[in-house]
């Protein structure tokens, strides 16, 4: 197996606080990874370092090392602007800009450069927004306010924005949590359709979901890493007592 | 029972008593803006006319007017929002964005501490640097005392516009690879500029009214002044000067004048009101 991200004894703090306890894990290229475990378990938190979105919190501090396509992206001189565009990111609250529908799928091609001219703009948007399968709802108001759209259609266009930079992993935080079953089901449809091109990275507090979309589940308690193991495996016949309590709903 | 009833209806006239006693006081607080307004309408009115609104002052009896006064305040107002506005919104960015710390810290004590200021001090302050170097007061030197004056309020609110824009937004552009400034630059700021452009307007509301700044900076002028390095004349001052004056006619201009500068202030908050109302 080939990995794309592989984490190395991390240790995660918010000053004093210690969040993340030793973890050591492999994110294989091309695959969907899940996160589970109960709320305040460090599943978010270990997403985040994976960004490094957590070097916006003054007081965060990360010991051990991430490594993606054969880099340690907490080495001294990373370019963290650079990872960022290579690591997208899909939150839990859908939050798109103040903008035009276009203008917020544009904003990431253009602060990038990444287009050449107007026309090859245009081509870009359309494309993620049909990666994104929301480009025929949308395709006749993209003129129109962002803030008009459903929730359901704002998160797609979140991920849209994260598509058209070109990332590599797709790092996702509960990205359906905020949504109804049907909204829900096009984003895990989604998720299953993007893992061809992509690495996936999704949070998930819906153990089915995990099931559904995931080639692989990380359970994790009190910020350490219990059990990684083929999805498969994990939800039938996982290695530890505390996991299979967890799926099992005994607890959590 | 009957005990819980009286608890109850104690209760029930207790809350009573309170309400009436807040609308009367919210009732009473309005009544005295709307009674100094119709006043100031009443008491003004009459001696608004073209001549008064474009004519310079004249010696008493023969009618003359404000034209000049309007033009100072303009002007004075222009160059104080062209220094203020720049640096303050710029400032108020830093203070979101940038100063969670001990930098960040002091700059927000010290904008505190110049809004609660007495402005005369800063005309005080003004005339020492700026008048006295010149020889002269002048207009430039009204403007920037007016611009100290708007520069705190307008950081102030600035940031505070800028504290509401959801950190979600702010994780949203920078999980894109966005570098922090182009973030403050076209997230952020556009965001909150509904609210910054409202801070901006009251600002300018605010130093509009200003007196004391003004009294030893500009002083005042009894001609049409279009150069910054002259003395400049402005409505406060001239109302001032006609109300501290023994003639009737003068105070009758200095109602009229009065009028029109909260003309101009009613007016400016009222597009607030309209700017702000369209957001929700």
């Amino acid at each position: 197996m080939q990995s794309k991200i592989s984490i190395k004894d991390l240790d995660f703090f918010y000053g004093k606080e210690q969040a993340l306890f030793n973890i050591s894990l492999e994110i294989p290229e091309h695959e969907v990874v899940a996160f589970i475990g109960p709320s305040g378990c460090g599943k978010s938190t270990f997403l985040r370092t994976l960004n490094r979105m957590n070097d916006t919190i003054p007081i965060a501090s990360v010991s051990g090392q991430v490594i993606i396509d054969g880099k340690d992206i907490y080495a001294p001189g990373t370019d963290v602007v650079a990872l960022r565009r290579k690591v997208g990111m899909v939150f839990q609250k859908s939050n798109p800009f103040p903008k035009s529908i276009f203008e917020n799928v544009a904003y990431g091609i253009r602060i990038n450069g990444i287009h050449s001219d107007r026309e090859d703009m245009n081509r870009r948007v359309e494309k993620a927004l049909r990666d994104a399968a929301l480009w025929d709802e949308v395709k006749d108001r993209l003129t129109t306010s962002a803030f008009g759209l459903s929730g359901g259609q704002q998160q797609r266009l979140c991920i849209a924005r994260a598509l058209a930079v070109q990332p590599d992993v797709i790092l996702m935080d509960e990205p359906a949590s905020a949504l109804d079953p049907i909204a829900t089901q096009k984003i895990e449809e989604l998720v299953v359709e993007l893992k061809k091109d992509y690495t996936i990275v999704i949070v998930t507090h819906n153990m089915q979901q995990a099931a559904r979309v995931s080639d692989r589940t990380a359970f994790f308690m009190l910020g350490k890493l219990i059990e990684y193991n083929p999805t498969q495996k994990m939800f039938t016949n996982p290695d530890e007592k505390l996991t299979e309590d967890y799926i099992t709903g005994r607890f959590g | 029972m009957t005990e819980a009833a009286t608890v109850h209806s104690k209760r029930r006239i207790t809350n009573l008593v309170m309400t009436s006693l807040t609308a009367i006081c919210a009732v009473f607080a309005t009544t005295v803006l709307l009674i100094i307004l119709g006043f100031i309408a009443y008491q003004g009115i009459s001696s608004i006319s073209w001549e008064f609104l474009t004519d310079t002052p004249k010696p008493v009896g023969e009618g003359g007017g404000i034209g000049n006064a309007i033009v100072g305040s303009a002007m004075m107002t222009l160059l104080a929002a062209i220094i203020g506005l720049p640096v303050g919104i710029a400032a108020g960015v830093y203070l979101a964005e940038f100063g969670k710390n001990w930098y960040g810290n002091t700059i927000r004590f010290i904008a505190d501490t110049l809004i609660g200021v007495p402005s005369i001090i800063i005309g005080i302050f003004i005339y020492t640097v700026v008048v006295m170097p010149m020889g002269r007061q002048s207009g430039l030197a009204g403007g920037l005392a007016l611009a100290i004056i708007m520069i705190p309020i307008v950081a102030r609110t600035t940031e505070e516009m800028i504290n509401l824009v959801p950190n979600s937004m702010r994780e949203g552009a920078l999980a894109l690879g966005a570098p922090q400034w182009r973030v403050s630059w076209n997230i952020v700021l556009p965001a909150a500029m509904s609210g910054i452009a409202t801070g901006a307007m009251l600002a300018i509301a605010r130093i509009t009214g200003e007196t004391a700044p003004l009294l030893f900076t500009a002083l005042n002028s009894r001609f049409y002044n279009f150069y910054y390095d002259q003395p400049m004349s402005s409505l406060t001052v001239q109302i001032y000067n006609f109300a501290t004056g023994p003639f009737e006619v003068e105070h009758a201009m200095a109602w009229a004048a009065t009028l029109l500068l909260v003309g101009f202030i009613l007016f400016i908050n009222i597009i607030v009101r309209y700017l702000t109302r369209k957001k929700h």
